[in-house]
């Protein structure tokens, strides 16, 4: 139990210091999100991190049907990072409704978590 | 393992409404209505096996209930699916010499419970799943609209197919006195309910019941002196990939492409070989992808499939003959209704819906989001 803390703790304090960071695996070399112990491709306990591009590319999306008064609707999506690795997210600054499938994307972290813009 | 254990009796309680009903008296109730169909009591079990999404040590809570002192307990929680996957436990249990009679229960107060929304706020805060609640899916429907919409992308599957599946399920629910939605629908009034998580409307959604169901197993060359014709174990496989949606490889091909190959291959059978289907649909896209993971249909067929009413009655293939989780019931987890489903089809006790010479029947079950999948082919004796 080396590292100070588990992989879900690095990765959130990352992300209040500013730094959208992801696992690389050191033994088969692909990325891995979410954060884990062991790499899910390889078995391989020897992940490093690395800062994610940022780039991605809307796999999948869905707006969610919210009364006005308790906020309106809102987007929930996946994204594919340029890494390969898949993430569940919110495109931003777009219609709820406008986020596409296809759509390129770019990261950005607000309220302490990833989201994403058109890129 | 194919045939050499049998479902002896089933039942049901509690369906629709239970309102006064705690989740463990509803499943005791659909326990005592299975023991009496098998011409058992409880003082005949010797093996327990539950499931629950709230009592903690189900298993326990459940023998204590019944008085039973078991041999045998199993309470493996893979969500919905879980009551055809206690089908392999409870096989090898009995197979092994372990038990002679195993009692599988659940029961659910999920529509007339008291303090559901309390108890969703301290599971949230048990299991927070940081790399996907902070972004509010409204699950479960939204993981499964995710799926749907990429369906749709890839294959050109439309809002109109998949509404065709709830016209459908209605349909057989309206054959089913014991439904609990029974008038009329059109896919015009799916399409024109009210939009959920796009593109999924309330009515490509299940039902919020309250219910319960029970099966008793046997080995099989037991199960043939009881007083209703055994429903035979030819197949049964499961398989996942993921629990949440975000980890998925792809969200159009589900574990049931696994879990059905193994079912089909311990039965010797295929897709070709089975009378009558019923599927975990707990959305309308989950009977379309398991029609096309399962084999009734290639991968991207789904929509076209399930077009001119071919799974409702009277069409090609009967699937969801009781009205499905859309019509019928879904009190929170569904799969061990998929299971009375067929015994009663298997045994020609399905009335107005009953599909005719039905000797096989294929229960699926579909856990979490897409996650778990478990296929069970059940047959008569013909087919041993
Ligand atoms: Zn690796």
């Amino acid at each position: 139990m080396s590292p100070p803390s588990g992989p879900e703790k690095r990765f959130f304090d990352a992300l209040a210091a500013g730094r959208f960071e992801i696992q690389q695996c050191a033994a088969c070399a692909k990325h891995v999100f979410y954060p884990r112990v062991l790499c899910p491709h390889c078995g391989s306990g020897e992940l490093g991190w690395v800062a994610a591009s940022g780039r991605g590319t809307v796999y999948s999306t869905t707006v969610v049907r919210r009364k006005p008064g308790d906020g309106g609707d809102y987007n929930v999506c996946l994204v594919d990072l340029a890494e390969g690795v898949r993430m569940m997210s919110r495109v931003a600054g777009v219609a709820p409704q406008d986020v596409t499938i296809g759509m390129a994307v770019k990261a950005r972290i607000a309220e302490g978590l990833v989201e994403f813009t058109p890129a | 393992m194919r045939g050499s254990v049998a479902i002896a009796g089933v039942g049901l309680a509690g369906c629709g409404e239970a309102p006064g009903w705690t989740e463990m008296e509803i499943a005791a109730a659909a326990a005592k209505n299975a023991l009496g169909d098998a011409g058992l009591s409880a003082r005949d079990v010797d093996g327990i096996v539950v499931a629950s999404t709230n009592i903690f040590m189900s298993g326990l809570a459940l023998a204590e209930h019944l008085g039973v002192h078991p041999k045998f307990t199993e309470s493996t929680m893979v969500g919905g699916s879980s009551f055809v996957g206690h089908l392999i436990p409870a096989a090898l249990a009995l197979n092994a010499g372990l038990c002679d009679t195993i009692l599988v229960a659940y029961g659910s107060s999920q529509r007339t419970g008291v303090g559901r929304a309390e108890a969703g706020k301290y599971k949230m805060a048990l299991d927070p799943q940081p790399f996907e609640h902070p972004y509010k899916p409204f699950n479960p429907p939204t993981s499964y609209a995710l799926a749907a919409a990429r369906h749709m992308h890839q294959y050109g599957t439309t809002r109109a197919q998949l509404a065709e599946i709830a016209v459908a399920a209605r349909q057989w629910a309206q054959l089913n006195p014991e439904a609990f939605a029974r008038e009329p629908l059109t896919v015009e009034d799916v399409l024109g309910s009210r939009m959920v998580s796009d593109p999924l409307t309330v009515r490509d959604c299940c039902l919020v019941t309250d219910g319960g169901g029970a099966y008793v197993l046997t080995r099989a060359e037991r199960a043939k002196d009881f007083p209703k014709p055994p429903a035979y174990l030819l197949g049964v496989g499961a398989a996942h990939w993921h629990r949440q949606i975000s980890s998925m490889p792809d969200l159009t091909v589900t574990a049931a492409t696994e879990s059905g190959q193994r079912a089909f291959e311990m039965a010797g059978l295929g897709p070709q070989d089975v009378d009558v289907v019923e599927l975990y649909d707990a959305f309308t896209i989950n009977t379309l992808l398991f029609l096309e993971d399962l084999g009734f249909c290639g991968k991207g067929e789904g929509g076209a499939f399930v077009s001119g009413g071919r799974i409702a009655p009277g069409g090609e293939l009967p699937v969801n003959t009781n009205g499905g989780g859309l019509s019928c019931v879904h009190p929170g987890m569904y799969g061990i209704f998929l299971l009375v489903e067929a015994v009663r089809q298997l045994r020609g006790e399905g009335g107005a819906r009953q599909v005719k010479d039905a000797a096989v029947a294929l229960a699926h079950g579909n856990g979490g989001v897409l996650s778990s999948q478990i296929t069970a082919l059940l047959g008569t004796k013909d087919t041993l």
